[in-house]
């Protein structure tokens, strides 16, 4: 039953992390538009130069 | 215009939401995009406009918003878009523009709530399966450590609106969720610190926080914001108004007009006051105060109303009705008084909640009063109280009503329909009559030309209509375009307000305009006449556009079940013919703004539940008067924001949709109600007789709010 001591914190740690990246998400607003998230992917115009990254979360990216 | 509750149970309407963070000057609502191409086209068109900063469209909510430096307005990006193929349409300023911060919260309380419960729900199954002694007390200690701060910041939006509640002297469905997630809590700590072996219930208070936070997410996600439209009919009101004081002319605020002053109006303003003209021809838009299709002539001695629009001709107004007086301002009055006795309307989740949250108390009491006198022993009691009150809370039953109509309102916005009401499909569900406005509902508003027109005089006509910008102008010059006629180059073009059009054809002067000032009175029907340089007179017919659909729209409603009317403000002859074109037999026509409030309450009185669809200002007391209503994306701001439902596509077939789509909502919502309530009367007993193991009970809970769930889900067929 030693192995716990190690067992548990790795577990409860890894819930951990998952639980961090799923508040960054959330803080990232990857959930505003699934939808458009998904096909931005086949969006041609970014494929030469990446876009510039937004100044912040509270602003809409430069889309365009 | 609705209850804004948090929970079906709770009277205490939450916090306003916070002003949204996404900076968005405009925000355009596009019906048709579909894929990466209309995202990168509508981007980059957008971008291009000279005063926009930058421009993001969102898929899953068919918007773009876009930051501009202020010196572009809606309209010139929505002909930028329309050249481009798009189209697009202002959306209501203050609408939702992604998550709110509120429900980004709620997120995170869920996702915590989640991860605590997974990781005590794996420690409490390894002490089922029979761990010894020191592990599980050890393991009993960790989940408390997880459990405690997860309950106690998860489970604070229970916490503080029964806090409220309680303060107020009021009950509402959180007290019992509040109580039983404290006590199961509080108990399991005292048998985790303990050195009794009894099971703790840390996993039913986390998996209980987890579940009722998804039915609030679904909850507020369902809701749109929606603001008052007694205020948007005040906001459409003419703000200033030329007055004539002594030869002078002087811009005042309409309000501070008095019965006897002069006004001026311009051709293109709206009418400030109710009033009389004096002096002055023109022709008057009065569609979205009366349903009229066609412009009406004034001349001095016509009364005219506040919010009419004037088209022509300068007109001098003795104001024989002002501010409060006006027709327009008894109208608001009127919508909000309608708007107040709808908002009293009670959802049947919140009915059965009303009855259920006294019933969870009452049960739990007597379950800890019985097995405290019977067995004498405090903490069983408690423990079987516990059990009592984590069965009976109603993850289910928060979860039941909320997903589906999240999973409806999902259909119907893919078919193009915006509810903008949260108890909308429960009253769509329930209409029995479907009552149509006519001009810009069941028509288009636009006028065409008759088919049998001379090629020859519509050349002509099409030269003088150049020089007109009145509705009758424009669908001459426009059915001349659909032939391929070019206007026949008429010079001197002078249009007389109130009469039509004049000018030099070939060194003659030839007419266009009303009969009797362009032909002789009485020769010829139609609305137009054309008079040339021989002295022949031409008539043209007008008629309205029914939309595309209309016909469709109409036969699926009656195959329903639904008696259809026609409830228009024009005259009764040109209802009646557009009633007969689209086959509906009910017809009203030349019904005032108030006649047609009379007319729907009338309906209500005997028992009907009536579905108003309709856009103009004249419908506004109709709309609110009605069980249920829809408008169209066009229509006036007021009667959109009083729309239960607003229609985003084009046609008006998706009336019928939307009523299919809330009629098979409402039935799932009885179904996941009955279903949740079957679960209960099968596991109280047996939570009262004291065999609830935290296991049961926390499986009971999870499979209902699962069974729940994947049944809301049958209704995105």
């Amino acid at each position: 039953m030693n192995v716990l001591v190690v067992l548990m914190p790795i577990s409860i740690g890894l819930g951990l992390a998952g639980l961090a990246v799923f508040v960054w998400t959330l803080r990232a607003r990857q959930y505003d538009d699934p939808e458009g998230d998904s096909v931005r992917l086949l969006d041609p115009r970014w494929d030469d130069r990446p876009m510039a990254p937004p100044k912040t979360h509270e602003a809409p990216g430069p889309g365009a | 215009m609705s209850t804004l509750a948090t929970c079906p149970g709770c009277a205490i309407p939450p916090r306003p939401v916070p002003a949204e963070t996404i900076r968005a000057d405009l925000v355009l609502h596009l019906p048709d995009i579909h894929c990466a191409a209309c995202i990168a086209s509508v981007e980059t068109m957008l971008a291009e406009v000279p005063g926009v900063r930058s421009a993001r469209v969102n898929l899953t909510l068919r918007r773009a918003m876009v930051e501009t430096d202020g010196s572009v307005e809606a309209p010139d990006l929505i002909a930028r878009l329309a050249a481009g193929g798009h189209r697009a349409s202002v959306f209501e300023p203050g609408v939702r523009t992604g998550q709110s911060p509120e429900m980004r919260d709620l997120a995170s309380r869920i996702g915590v709530a989640g991860f605590a419960a997974m990781n005590v729900m794996l420690l409490s199954v390894a002490v089922w399966a029979g761990a010894g002694d020191v592990t599980a007390r050890m393991f009993h200690l960790i989940s408390g450590a997880i459990a405690l701060p997860a309950v106690a910041w998860a489970g604070q939006p229970f916490f503080r609106s029964a806090y409220r509640a309680l303060r107020a002297g009021r009950m509402n469905m959180d007290v019992p969720i509040s109580l039983a997630i404290i006590l199961a809590s509080a108990v399991s700590l005292a048998v985790a610190l303990g050195s009794s072996d009894r099971p703790g219930w840390f996993e039913a208070a986390l998996s209980l926080t987890f579940f009722l936070l998804i039915g609030r997410y679904l909850d507020m996600a369902g809701r749109h914001a929606s603001r008052s439209a007694a205020a948007e009919l005040a906001a459409l009101e003419v703000p200033q108004a030329i007055r004539l004081a002594n030869g002078a002319e002087e811009i005042v605020p309409a309000r501070s007009l008095a019965p006897g002053d002069h006004v001026l109006i311009r051709p293109g303003d709206r009418i400030p006051a109710d009033g009389r003209v004096i002096d002055g021809d023109s022709d008057l838009d009065r569609s979205i105060l009366t349903g009229e299709s066609l412009p009406v002539a004034i001349s001095p001695g016509a009364d005219v109303a506040a919010g009419e629009l004037n088209l022509t001709g300068t007109l001098t107004l003795r104001v024989t009705r002002a501010g409060a007086e006006t027709g327009l301002a008894r109208l608001a009055a009127m919508v909000a008084t309608a708007e107040m006795q709808r908002s009293r309307y009670t959802g049947f989740a919140d009915r059965a909640s009303r009855l259920y949250a006294p019933a969870v108390h009452a049960l739990g009491a007597m379950a800890f009063v019985m097995w405290w006198s019977l067995t004498g022993d405090p903490i069983r009691g408690i423990d079987v109280a516990i059990s009592v009150l984590v069965i009976t809370c109603p993850c289910a039953l928060g979860l039941a009503v909320p997903a589906v109509s999240t999973v409806s309102t999902a259909r119907l916005f893919r078919a193009g329909l915006l509810v903008r009401s949260p108890t909308a499909l429960e009253r769509l569900a329930e209409v029995d009559t479907v009552v149509f406005d006519k001009t810009g509902t069941l028509t288009t508003g636009e006028l065409r030309l008759g088919a049998d027109t001379d090629p020859k005089a519509l050349a002509l006509a099409a030269g003088l209509a150049r020089g007109s910008s009145h509705p009758l102008s424009r669908a001459i010059a426009k059915a001349a375009r659909a032939r391929g006629i070019s206007p026949a180059p008429v010079g001197a073009l002078q249009e007389k307000a109130g009469r039509g059009v004049e000018g030099i054809f070939h060194g003659e002067r030839i007419r266009l305009g009303r009969p009797g000032w362009a032909g002789a009175m009485g020769a010829g029907g139609g609305s137009v006449q054309l008079l040339d340089g021989a002295g022949k007179v031409s008539s043209f017919t007008v008629d309205e556009v029914p939309r595309p659909d209309a016909v469709e729209a109409v036969q699926q409603l009656e195959a329903m079940g639904m008696r259809v009317t026609l409830l228009s403000g024009d005259a009764p002859d040109s209802a009646a013919r557009l009633a007969r074109r689209l086959g509906i037999a009910e017809v009203m026509g030349g019904v005032s703004p108030e006649g047609k409030h009379e007319v729907l309450a009338r309906m209500a009185a005997e028992g009907r539940r009536p579905l108003m669809v309709g856009d103009g200002l004249n419908d506004t007391g109709a709309l609110a008067g009605a069980h249920a209503s829809m408008a169209p994306a066009r229509a006036v701001d007021a009667a959109r924001s009083l729309a239960d439902v607003v229609i985003l596509s084009e046609g008006i077939a998706s009336v019928a949709t939307a009523v299919s789509v809330a009629r098979r909502a409402h039935g799932l919502a009885r179904q996941n109600v009955a279903l949740a309530i079957g679960y209960n009367l099968v596991s109280v007993p047996v939570a009262f007789a004291g065999l609830a193991s935290p296991l049961v009970a926390a499986l009971a809970m999870s499979s209902s709010s699962l069974a729940v769930t994947l049944n809301a889900m049958r209704a995105r067929k």
